[in-house]
């Protein structure tokens, strides 16, 4: 195995530890945030996380269909975080 | 020589996206206004995850026959994340966790925070237009 194999080995390693690290954090702040804004935040900052982690489980295991979930969950992560916001500011989605 | 450039670009580029996801997840917890808070996230959504999105197009590049196919991831979070923005950044406006921002020049108030003239009888107080 030669340098550069492993070093990308490594940083793949690291991402999965920081994102993972990261989506901790958000969840700390889903449940400390002081208001209904940052609870909001906090759920579309995890599933932007949780994009990024799928990708690079994409890159580890050499898998190309993985690409097709993580589009899905950012199109789902956009229409849930507008339907909570929407929520919050009308007291309804579908007016 | 060119699988070499490609694996070091691949790691170059893993670094970058886990540098910037876990500045945007320290600013997320540690910032300490809701709309403060909102500036944060934000480098998550496009550099974090953008540069893990090209790490994984150079991988499919340099080992396999490549694709453009998360061009389309990154396209479709940069033009949703202003959007999400904006309505998390009226909720604070609306919920009033972040200081009112100054009145507009024409109307009486904010959209969001204005009552109809026929529900301010059983509006709460701090709800009124401030006309």
């Amino acid at each position: 195995m030669s340098f550069a194999t492993e070093l990308m080995n490594w940083a793949v390693v690291i991402a999965f530890v920081v994102l993972a690290l990261g989506q901790v954090m958000a969840m700390i702040r889903l449940v400390i945030g002081p208001d209904t804004g940052d609870r909001i935040l906090a759920l579309d900052t995890m599933v932007i996380n949780a994009i990024g982690l799928i990708v690079l489980l994409g890159i580890s295991q050499g898998i190309r269909i993985y690409f097709e979930v993580s589009l899905i969950i950012a199109m789902l992560g956009f229409v849930s975080t507008v339907a909570y916001a929407r929520f919050v500011l009308r007291g309804d989605i579908i007016e | 020589m060119m699988e070499t450039i490609g694996t070091y670009a691949i790691a170059l580029c893993l670094i970058i996206g886990a540098i910037f996801s876990l500045v945007g997840a320290i600013g997320l917890l540690k910032l300490n206004d809701s709309m403060t808070r909102l500036h944060a996230p934000t480098k998550v959504g496009t550099v974090g995850v953008g540069a893990l999105l090209l790490a994984s197009m150079i991988h499919s590049w340099v080992f396999s026959d490549g694709s453009f196919h998360e061009l389309l991831i990154m396209a479709f979070l940069f033009v949703t994340a202003p959007i999400s923005a904006n309505f998390i950044a009226k909720v604070n406006i609306h919920k009033r966790s972040c200081e009112t921002p100054p009145s507009p020049p024409r109307d009486a108030t904010w959209g969001t925070l204005d009552v109809p003239a026929e529900d301010r009888d059983f509006a709460p107080a701090d709800h009124k237009a401030s006309s």
